[in-house]
């Protein structure tokens, strides 16, 4: 008896949270939702928080050496962007009931994902443009998806989000720009970012729709707007003119614009190779998670000693 | 020595510092104890290489020979750079860099505090705006001197030693020479005895805030002003110059 009352509680709530999505309102942390959408979101947007902090590893790789004082500015700068971005999108993901030290821990014991594209090395300078150019234009066109999320936190931390987005991909593309013109040796190294980074970018849409596990509710429930094929298409289609106007080639050979479809066709992603990426056996999954770990060590003394202070502070205050 | 080349050595010792005070900085990018002292050290780097650029662009204008800040900062060898011995000592762990910035930045406090009122219109703005975000410096690593000395007992053995082991570094933020002495008279540059009696009180009243004990001023290290560095200055340059070093035809 009791436990039917419940179930018509949850099934009336359930009802309520579809008809608030489907009204296009927003969830806001003190609604009810339903355990599979707080657990889904908070592995998504805690996925997306690690992927913007380890993200900084490749870039960071190449501020030491930045080739002019200005291109030194603008790679900090947007790095520390990025820092930012994982900031306000743990403390959406915290709204959820985690703390930010629990999803950290997850990552670290490889409980948690981040993107894959992250554990690809940056190689020479022409890397800092791809990366710009690529990965932050592929971030682009699933965030500008996700500012139509239906959990409020997440889409606010997205509308911000995708004002500085822009600007990465500007200053990736200006990089890639400015070498494809330059000297043979600069233009090849250009060329060369992006074949290393063409397919891993579009990757980063995740599998096929056909064989996408964490698709279900989540876009019943509009978490997910768009499907990972719509968003890839999307990125293509904007991407291979880009490539076109500064002379560089995309390294498809089946790349061709389909007429009737009114969209580019391309050739076939090596899934084997974004599977081993995923699940560890990429080129620097090791490196970039030790170097999270070995940072995070590092400052243990230091949050300890910050803590310990405020406690004093605090007692000061009272006595 | 013509006033003019007492001024470019001047801005190229105000820009050199910031510069390899700057790089030291952007070596802690996803490498800080939180994140939200990642961005703080990524922000002190960054306000420092934008000061560097202004000095090294205005030693250029007033060389006249056409060399920019990129000229300056990546076609200039070890003996060529006059960053204070400070600038350059490598990050360690978070305290020494902490204790490093602490003094450079009470330094440069007090340094911009002075060059406001220079006769050089040029340092004078430079100095107006840069000490806005000096004094941002300034206040980051004073508090985080004063948390780590009144943290843990860790924390306070660390950083004590980081400023034991860097305090042989610090007379050299204070030598002069004749530039000094030329631009002095010409009401250009500012009084090192004055800055001195004020670094010496902001360093003190913090040290003593942080129930840390003030290291004793014996024999310092100097060269600031021949240009004469430690071995960790070569390390730095190198990998900063890199690619302009390896493709000199390039543009970037």
């Amino acid at each position: 008896m009791f436990f039917n009352i419940n179930k018509m509680d949850i099934n009336k709530k359930l009802e309520e949270f579809q008809a608030k999505i489907d009204a296009e309102s927003k969830i806001e942390p003190k609604d009810w939702m339903p355990e599979e959408y707080r657990k889904h979101l908070q592995r998504q947007i805690s996925q997306h928080a690690h992927s913007e902090v380890i993200g900084m590893q490749p870039e960071g790789n190449w501020i030491s050496r930045a080739p002019s004082l200005r291109a030194k500015l603008v790679l900090l700068a947007k790095i520390q962007d990025e820092a930012g971005h994982g900031q306000y999108l743990y403390s959406a993901a915290e709204t959820l009931g985690k703390s930010r030290d629990e999803f950290i821990e997850e990552l670290q014991t490889e409980k948690a994902k981040y993107s894959s594209i992250f554990n690809y090395p940056s190689l020479t300078w022409a890397d800092m443009g791809a990366i710009g150019w690529l990965v932050d234009g592929a971030a682009i066109v699933n965030q500008v998806s996700l500012q139509r999320t239906s959990y409020g936190p997440y889409s606010r931390a997205m509308v911000r989000i995708c004002k500085e987005e822009s600007f990465h991909q500007r200053q990736g593309y200006e990089i890639m720009a400015n070498m494809a013109k330059g000297t043979a040796e600069q233009k090849a190294m250009a060329q060369d970012a992006l074949n290393r980074f063409w397919w891993p970018s579009l990757m980063m849409f995740g599998p096929h729709d056909s064989d996408s596990p964490n698709t279900g509710n989540a876009v019943k429930w509009k978490i997910k707007r768009e499907t990972n094929d719509e968003l890839r298409q999307k990125f293509i289609d904007k991407t291979v003119q880009q490539a076109e106007i500064i002379g560089l080639s995309i390294p498809d050979s089946d790349l061709k614009w389909n007429e009737s479809k009114g969209c580019y066709d391309y050739g076939k992603i090596n899934w084997e190779e974004f599977w081993n990426v995923v699940n560890g056996k990429g080129p620097c999954n090791k490196q970039r998670l030790k170097h999270h770990i070995k940072a995070h060590k590092n400052g243990e003394w230091v949050r300890k000693a910050a803590l310990a202070y405020g406690i004093k502070q605090k007692e000061k205050e009272l006595a | 020595m013509t006033k003019n080349e007492a001024l470019i050595n001047y801005s190229l010792r105000i820009g050199d510092t910031c510069l390899i005070l700057g790089q030291r900085m952007s070596e802690w990018c996803s490498n800080g104890p939180t994140l939200e002292e990642d961005i703080a050290m990524t922000n002190i780097s960054l306000d420092l290489i934008g000061q560097a650029r202004t000095m090294l662009t205005y030693a250029g204008e007033i060389e006249g020979k056409g060399r920019t800040e990129d000229d300056f900062a990546y076609k200039r060898n070890e003996r060529e750079y006059f960053n204070s011995l400070l600038s350059e000592r490598p990050n360690g762990h978070f305290g020494d860099t902490v204790a490093r910035n602490f003094l450079q930045s009470a330094y440069f406090y007090h340094f911009y505090n002075a060059l406001i009122s220079s006769k050089d219109n040029m340092l004078s703005a430079h100095a107006t705006k840069s000490i806005k975000e000096v004094t941002y410096h300034l206040r980051h690593s004073a508090e985080w001197v004063i948390r780590l000395g009144d943290g843990t007992s860790e924390s306070k053995e660390k950083i004590q030693n980081s400023f034991d082991e860097i305090w042989d570094f610090v007379g050299d933020l204070f030598e002069t020479n004749e530039v000094d002495r030329l631009l002095l008279n010409e009401g250009i540059s500012v009084d090192q005895t004055k800055i001195q009696q004020e670094w010496n009180s902001t360093v003190t009243e913090v040290l003593t805030k942080a129930g840390l004990t003030r290291p004793n001023d014996g024999y310092m290290q100097t060269g600031r002003l021949e240009a004469k560095h430690s071995e960790y200055l070569g390390h730095l340059l190198a990998e900063m110059q890199f690619l302009q070093r390896a493709y000199p035809d390039a543009k970037w």
